[in-house]
């Protein structure tokens, strides 16, 4: 399949190719790892007039740690968090996130600002980024501005940018000490959206009980959904099973899923249910100092297949 | 529409073309540079059987231009014998049966070499997770894990010689 004609232009600076996302406004679409946007293209879903490929700026490529904050760059790719020991170390919910999305050879092109500003529900790094109270730093032709990631997503493939914005980072305040995260997905088969996908974060305090919690979830609505009410019913409770279930059925009745291929709304509904329910148990355990490997996605086939010997 | 001069590293050769902006890298590297050993399969970034190295690592090269790999290195299934001796990769797929049809073979044994060239002890969980990106359906899998597991303890024992060095790109004289 070959893609509709293009302009293709390779800006050098942010402001250049602010300058020609304004010039050829609403014409222009920006190439970052183009996982999502090639496809699109040769499909024909999309046949914008011209591509402004962002890859040859200098200096977007970082994750890194700078005034108590994980900053993640524009052309920071997806396997970057995976081989990132700031983040394996503070914030495993990431690796988690990076680790079930699509498979390896997308995760070395695909960007992580990318998964966020397609806007598309079915992208993994939203609830995340809900969870961890995420902002998304935006360049665009009125100048620089912050964006909290609660009110970024506006709906089905809408966000906050404008034609002429780049999500320049994402900004993550460092989780305080007893802190923990896990996200986990169901999905059909390797590099598939997810069924359902459930992120949560937790700060314990002193005693055991939920300082703080935050949770996403991916896929069960037209846009990434905060489970607002789930995370404040958590609220200075402790994190044990009884709590933690009555927390996953709140969080289930904040999916708004549609029918699709992937299953009924009862049904993903129910999966958000019992992924939040494990979630919650992971995060508590990772915020209590359990040191857990990063989960393998639920297939519905044997996720770790063992060699006849 | 837009036509550009690029200048790509494949397999060590530097090759300079005229590119429309709209070429795929897996036309490009299949039409232009007759190099058909990596294949076009779902088309779709699913299967992986277009798989090529991008500086050293694995990509799937119908979900990127060509004006996009302009000063860049490119390995392919191509570039892997060297000298008339097959890699170690090559020989174990041989060896061990790792292949039916062999339509994701070339795409497979790209991400099996970008793999043990980062880890040449992997587990058998990392080795299924690093061609999670590659689709087979004649085998599956169980051949090509083992010789993936062999042609790593043969490339332990043997000094193996990279498909992709960095410090190459010197001799390109578009990379800079």
């Amino acid at each position: 399949m070959i893609p509709s004609s293009f302009d293709y232009l390779a800006p050098r600076s942010i402001d250049e190719a602010v300058t020609l996302l304004k010039t050829h406004a609403g014409d222009a679409k920006i190439l970052a790892g183009g996982q999502s946007l090639i496809p699109m293209l040769k499909l024909r879903l999309a046949e914008p007039a011209v591509l402004v490929d962002i890859n040859r700026i200098p200096g977007l490529a970082y994750v890194e740690e700078r005034d108590g904050a994980l900053r993640i760059g524009a052309l920071s790719r997806e396997a970057d968090l995976e081989s990132s020991a700031i983040v394996r170390q503070w914030y495993q919910i990431l690796v988690d996130t990076a680790a079930v999305i699509a498979d390896p050879l997308v995760r070395n092109s695909a960007t992580i600002c990318g998964n966020i500003a397609h806007g598309d529900p079915g992208n993994d790094h939203p609830a995340t980024m809900l969870a961890l109270d995420a902002t998304f730093v935006v360049r665009g032709a009125k100048g620089e501005r912050q964006i909290p990631a609660r009110d970024f997503f506006l709906g089905l493939f809408s966000t906050a940018l404008d034609t002429d914005d780049i999500l320049t980072e994402i900004v993550i305040p460092r989780p305080p000490e007893r802190s923990g995260g896990v996200y986990l997905k169901l999905e059909r088969k390797v590099g598939d959206y997810a069924t359902a996908g459930v992120a949560a974060q937790v700060t314990l305090d002193e005693t055991g009980g939920c300082a703080r919690a935050g949770i996403g979830l991916t896929n069960v609505g037209a846009m990434p959904i905060a489970a607002v009410r789930a995370a404040e019913f958590l609220r200075n409770k402790p994190l044990d099973s009884a709590t933690i279930a009555q927390a996953a059925e709140i969080a289930a009745s904040e999916a708004d899923p549609l029918e699709d291929r992937r299953g009924s709304p009862e049904y993903k509904r129910d999966v958000v249910r019992v992924l939040a329910m494990r979630a919650l148990r992971l995060a508590a355990a990772r915020a209590a100092g359990d040191s857990l490997p990063t989960p393998l996605p639920f297939t519905y086939a044997p996720a770790q297949p063992t060699m006849p010997s | 529409m837009s036509n550009h001069a690029i200048a790509v590293t494949v397999n060590g050769t530097t090759h300079r073309s005229e590119v429309e902006s709209r070429l795929l890298l897996v036309h490009y590297l299949r039409e232009n540079l007759r190099l058909t050993g990596t294949h076009i399969g779902c088309d779709t970034t699913h299967c992986g059987v277009c798989t090529v190295l991008l500086d050293g690592k694995p990509v799937k090269s119908c979900t990127l231009f060509a004006v996009q790999a302009d000063g860049r290195n490119v390995s392919t299934v191509e570039g892997l014998e060297l000298g008339g001796e097959l890699h170690a990769v090559q020989k174990a797929f041989k060896e061990e049966h790792a292949l039916q049809c062999g339509f994701c073979t070339p795409g497979m044994m790209m991400s099996a070499v970008a793999l043990l060239e980062r880890n040449p002890t992997p587990s058998e969980l990392e080795i299924r997770q690093a061609i999670s990106g590659n689709l087979c359906r004649c085998t599956g899998y169980v051949n090509i894990v083992k010789a993936i597991q062999s042609a790593a303890a043969s490339m332990r024992a043997a000094r193996h010689t990279p498909v992709y060095v960095p410090a190459q790109q010197e001799a390109s004289p578009a990379a800079t």
